[in-house]
């Protein structure tokens, strides 16, 4: 039964057409003399622009969001002036500043290292945002492996951004690059582990099917309210996601209070922005996953009414709504994160380094276990 | 020849070797050739960097590349998960904790001795003819599995969790190794274990 499923799971996974490469590729009217490598590469240069226009318009969204909710957390009113409506044009503003700004590189750094830096956080947090649907229909890379994907490629700035610390030559990047280090290696295993938790409940690792799954239930079937031992798998999951994406109260990294912003120290211009453009990128990548595994991802009561009346899962009403759907599920956890961010104080790396090991690790076992078992229980009484 | 020449003859021998490549690729075999090229160039071209670099951190970032190339490999063999995962252990884990390790040493900058050089060179040579020979005597004894066989194969969770614990294929080994890799945790954490006796504090005299 299994391979059945596995031959149904690679039929749908190349399910032609729906790649916006692809939609590209058919859209384009070129002669037939092109060669086919020049096609290919065209239509994925333009959807990674489209990719990449949508992302940063929406990680601009997110810093404006955030000034306004730190603001509004510290009874301030957060910016207010540049575009006339609580400030929303203040981060277009922040954008062009950060163009025009001096690009400085310390003379004693590592050049080479110091240009390819930040160019390596910034691919990698977009390699893995590629993996990431933004509705049943619409998908960049369709991936059996989605969340392994977003995983392996979310893990892969850590990279960079100690080649930006190391590069800097200068005593507190370097201190930055070794706490951040030191921080993703304990985090990723937790962050993983209580991701199996759902996995074995969802029994996927692709985001498309995952959300599938939990569209029972009129939209609410949703994998939290089905299993209990989801819920301290999600808190562990949300604990170790701040950990990884260095926000507060792990921001140890950068630190600006004792490591004047840490790794980024050195760093001016737009070459800093793409550091917070992969921050802002990856809290939104991590609450849509938790959104994926955790809280139904495209479903919700709205789509469950959809469906009763007959709307099309590929009609474009239907993509509509489960994009929507999605971001206001990442939007909630970017402002949950954004909550604790201006709540909790920053704590110290070695209450970081127990925390991960000694004991997010182990109840995070504990979660994968208590679901498995939880899981075989409802087999057997159901079945 | 200075440091600062020697560097830019290997980089500028480099990036001419990596543009051959790549030019052959595209024109003996199209898309695929080209990005066959680029991926094998990139592996490659990490590992002599890795070799070259008088730095250690350079070195282990230069690893990077290797580990990033070998997974693009998998990728155009169509074993995504394979890809995946030697994304996720050795970028994000293994040199992660590399970079953890080397990132406080400073670069070696003495110079390059003759003598060590040669030596390594007799090494590399005769490492890679053992390495042809059994890769060669391997793929006349055994049947060679085609491309969208090896996809099919690894390119599926599912294939490759049944292929981990299916009792008649690798469920022995499987089970082995992570019993291994337990012991090595158990093993680490008790030589790193903090010694109580080494952190009281001295007795005034």
């Amino acid at each position: 039964m299994i391979q059945e499923q596995a031959q149904q799971a690679l039929s749908h996974a190349v399910h032609p057409g729906s790649n916006v490469f692809v939609r590209i590729l058919e859209w384009l009217p070129l002669p037939e003399w092109v060669p086919g490598w020049v096609i290919t590469l065209g239509g994925v240069v333009i959807g990674m622009s489209i990719f990449l226009a949508v992302m940063s318009v929406l990680v601009m969204f997110c810093v404006w969001l955030e000034r306004k909710v730190s603001g509004h957390i510290q009874c301030r009113t957060g910016p207010m002036y540049a575009g006339g409506w609580h400030g929303w044009a203040q981060s277009i503003a922040d954008g062009v500043k950060l163009l025009l700004k001096e690009d400085t590189i310390p003379n004693e750094a590592d050049r080479t290292l110091f240009w390819i830096a930040p160019a390596i956080v910034l691919g990698s947090i977009f390699g893995a945002m590629v993996a990431m649907p933004l509705s049943y229909d619409w998908w960049f890379g369709r991936m059996d492996l989605g969340v392994f994907a977003i995983l392996a490629l979310s893990s892969t700035t850590t990279i960079g951004v100690v080649m930006a610390g190391w590069a800097s030559n200068s005593k507190w990047s370097l201190y930055g690059a070794m706490r951040e280090a030191a921080q993703v290696v304990a985090y990723e295993i937790p962050l993983g582990l209580s991701l199996l938790a759902p996995l074995f409940v969802l029994g996927t690792f692709s985001l498309n099917e995952a959300s599938a799954m939990q569209s029972g239930w009129f939209g609410m079937k949703w994998a939290i309210f089905t299993n209990p031992f989801l819920i301290p798998a999600f808190m562990i999951y949300w604990i170790a996601a701040l950990a990884e994406t260095k926000r507060a109260p792990f921001d140890l990294p950068e630190a600006e209070s004792e490591l004047v912003a840490g790794f980024m120290t050195e760093y001016s211009g737009i070459r800093w922005s793409f550091f917070f453009f992969e921050e802002y990128a990856a809290m939104l990548l991590m609450s849509v996953l938790a959104a994926f595994f955790w809280f139904g991802g495209f479903e919700s009561p709205l789509t469950g009414a959809l469906r009763a009346s007959g709307v099309e899962e590929t009609s474009l009403l239907f993509s509509v709504v489960c994009f929507g759907t999605v971001m206001i599920k990442g939007f909630v956890g970017i402002f949950l994160m954004m909550w604790m961010r201006w709540t909790l104080p920053r704590v110290r790396i070695d209450q970081v380094m127990t925390m991960g090991y000694k004991y997010l690790t182990p109840l995070a076992l504990f979660c994968v276990l208590g679901a498995a078992c939880w899981e075989a229980l409802q087999h057997l009484i159901f079945s | 020849m200075s440091i600062l020449h020697q560097q830019r003859a290997f980089y500028g021998l480099l990036t001419l070797a990596l543009l051959w490549s790549l030019g052959y690729g595209l024109v003996s075999h199209g898309a695929e050739g080209l990005a066959f090229a680029f991926f094998s160039s990139f592996t490659i071209a990490g590992a002599l960097m890795c070799i070259w670099e008088r730095s250690v951190v350079r070195s282990a970032f230069s690893l990077m590349a290797t580990f990033m190339g070998v997974a693009g490999l998998f990728l155009l063999l169509g074993s995504d998960f394979l890809a995946m995962a030697q994304i996720l252990i050795y970028v994000g884990g293994i040199l992660a904790l590399i970079l953890f390790g080397v990132m406080l040493t400073p670069p070696d900058l003495e110079e390059r001795s003759l003598a060590r050089i040669a030596g390594a060179m007799v090494f590399v040579i005769g490492g890679s003819g053992l390495v042809w020979k059994h890769v060669t005597d391997a793929t006349e004894s055994l049947a060679v599995v085609p491309a969208e066989e090896l996809a099919e194969m690894t390119s599926q969770d599912i294939s490759v969790g049944m292929a981990f614990l299916h009792p008649e294929q690798y469920v022995v080994a499987f089970e082995l190794a992570a019993f291994l890799l337990t012991v090595a945790l158990v093993a680490a954490v008790y030589i790193a274990r903090r010694r109580t006796a080494d952190f009281e504090p001295e007795e005034a005299a």
